[in-house]
């Protein structure tokens, strides 16, 4: 007797989960982890430990509250604790770190329904929850304790980002901008490790280039359009490449197209390079993704695909 | 009696005035920082409702329907002024902590609001019940939030230091912090009413049941024609009457 099974399409199903993907983006982060543990010392590798820690915890003890599924085991917590650490500087107090895992994870993810339901991106919206709260362990920032950094003959422990002092760079210091010798926020300094994880995430096909590439290209474009100082130089500072290739083209948050992506990508690029030539902030990265992260669902509504052969819009 | 305590505990949780009917969200935003003025202003908004209520229900036969809304104004305009002039003269610090919120309330939709919905359709002791607990449900609403914010935001409570110095999160007591606790404490409210097996219904101010209504509104008629369906045929009406 002949049995027929029906199924409901997608027939052909990829191997591929949450888990695996994200995976591959901690993968990814690794290199700027390694990076930031030579640049800054071990204490950046406890406050990605205890950030990510914070997370994971905030998202069981919540699914567990509310009787959902639950779901810690997709380790997208663990990228958002990784990422939002990756945005502290090294002397930042852990409770601080703490209070904005809460804000990414309760607030922005849970609240609205767990991983796929957040309509910003965590990670971010934990930055911005801190930057505002905590401003000045926020932009105080340690230089790394190796030599040949740029600040150089001063005796300061902190300094300015490159970005605050942009004016004063020229391609001589492309070098140490790439390897990540100045001040900044733990992740986001070294610019080659960065790199590295992107490549990694393009090769395995977890991420496309698109946003990241349009993101760079419109920000060179709009700052050198603004009249800002060192277009192409500035790519290399602040947050650009962090934001760019790891936060930006998170699923979630991205357009599902790629006009849309490069829409996304764009109007990215264009926000931070206005809020850097113009605005009272130095770094608009974060600004700009969570102000297109709104606009997503509209940028998806109006660059969707016409199906061959659909029907003609009268 | 019944009916009185259903008046009553309507603006507390059925009708709350700021999670249900979101009127006067603005001054709910800007005074929920501290315990201390949060009770302040819900005090002084309970005065100024109770009391323009029940002269609004008292005047209700003598004020022309066309120029109502003028008539209330100048009756919540009236009690306004005398709390700002009593709060300023014996609470001159809250007073500063107010500032401008106080003189607001002239044009705070639950006192207009009230007034509209309430006071110039029902007697002057339904007017005084609704009063109070649409002042109760104000008060709660900014007094609960103004203690998650003051003791998240700066660790004090009423000015005392409850977690230890150093211990503050900026965000929470800012602008964003407030419309957070604002949206956290709706979605709380919405959730214990659905726990509870009461059918939210979106409608604001009125539920719709106009067959169990007694209040006599004057759209009733439109509300039931538009439940029916039949709202093309009163443009229709309308259009040709015009």
């Amino acid at each position: 007797m002949n049995t027929m099974y029906v199924s409901v399409s997608p027939h052909l199903r990829s191997e591929r989960n949450t888990q695996k993907i994200m995976l591959d983006v901690l993968i990814a982060l690794v290199p700027a982890l390694i990076a930031s543990v030579i640049l800054f010392g071990f204490r950046a590798l406890l406050l990605v430990c205890v950030s990510a820690a914070a997370c994971v915890l905030c998202e069981f003890i919540w699914e567990k509250c509310m009787k959902m599924e639950i779901t810690v085991g997709d380790l997208s917590a663990v990228v958002t604790g990784v990422l939002l650490a990756y945005n502290v500087p090294v002397d930042m107090p852990l409770w601080q770190l703490i209070v904005g895992d809460i804000a990414a994870i309760i607030g922005v993810k849970m609240l609205f329904g767990g991983l796929g339901c957040n309509f910003m991106n965590p990670a971010l919206v934990g930055r911005i929850v801190i930057m505002f709260s905590f401003t000045t362990p926020m932009t105080t920032y340690a230089v790394p304790k190796v030599a040949g950094s740029i600040v150089s003959g001063v005796d300061a422990v902190t300094t300015a980002t490159p970005l605050a002092m942009l004016d004063q760079l020229d391609w001589s210091n492309f070098t140490q901008l790439l390897l990540g010798m100045h001040g900044g926020v733990i992740g986001e300094v070294c610019v080659l490790a960065l790199l590295l994880g992107g490549i990694y995430l393009v090769i395995r096909k977890v991420i496309k280039p698109i946003i990241p590439l349009c993101y760079m290209a419109s920000l060179v474009l709009f700052s050198w359009l603004f009249g800002g100082t060192q277009p192409v130089l500035s790519l290399f500072t602040g947050g650009v490449m962090l934001g760019s290739i790891f936060m930006a083209t998170d699923y979630v948050t991205s357009p599902i197209t790629n006009k849309g992506k490069v829409v996304f990508g764009i109007g990215c690029g264009f926000i931070t390079a206005a809020i850097r030539v113009f605005g009272n902030y130095a770094e608009g990265v974060t600004f700009a993704i969570l102000l297109l992260n709104i606009l997503v669902p509209y940028i998806n509504d109006l660059t969707m695909n016409k199906p061959l052969g659909g029907a003609v819009e009268k | 009696m019944k009916n009185k305590w259903k008046i009553f505990t309507n603006g507390i949780f059925k009708e709350n005035p700021v999670l249900i009917l979101l009127l006067g969200g603005c001054s709910v935003l800007a005074i929920s920082v501290t315990v201390s003025g949060a009770l302040g202003m819900g005090g002084a908004l309970t005065f100024v409702l109770v009391c323009s209520n029940v002269v609004v229900s008292l005047l209700r036969k003598i004020i022309p329907d066309k120029i109502r809304i003028p008539c209330f104004i100048v009756v919540i305009a009236t009690f306004v002024t005398l709390v700002q002039m009593i709060v300023q003269a014996f609470l001159p610090d809250l007073y500063a902590s107010l500032g401008i919120f106080l003189a607001l309330i002239v044009v705070n939709c639950i006192v207009l609001g009230r007034a509209e919905m309430f006071a110039s359709k029902n007697g002057v002791f339904d007017s005084l019940l609704d009063g109070l607990g649409m002042g109760l449900g104000y008060t709660m609403v900014i007094v609960g939030i103004a203690v998650f914010r003051e003791l998240v935001g700066s660790g004090t409570l009423l000015g005392y230091r409850i977690i230890p110095e150093g211990y503050q999160i900026g965000i929470i007591t800012q602008t964003p912090g407030g419309f957070f606790c604002f949206g956290a404490a709706m979605a709380l409210l919405i959730r214990c009413m659905a726990k509870k097996g009461k059918k939210f219904d979106p409608r604001i101010g009125c539920d719709g049941e106009c067959g169990n209504c007694n209040l006599g509104c004057e759209n009733k008629d439109d509300l039931i024609a538009i439940a029916e369906g039949k709202i093309a045929e009163i443009a229709e009406e309308e259009g040709a009457a015009v």
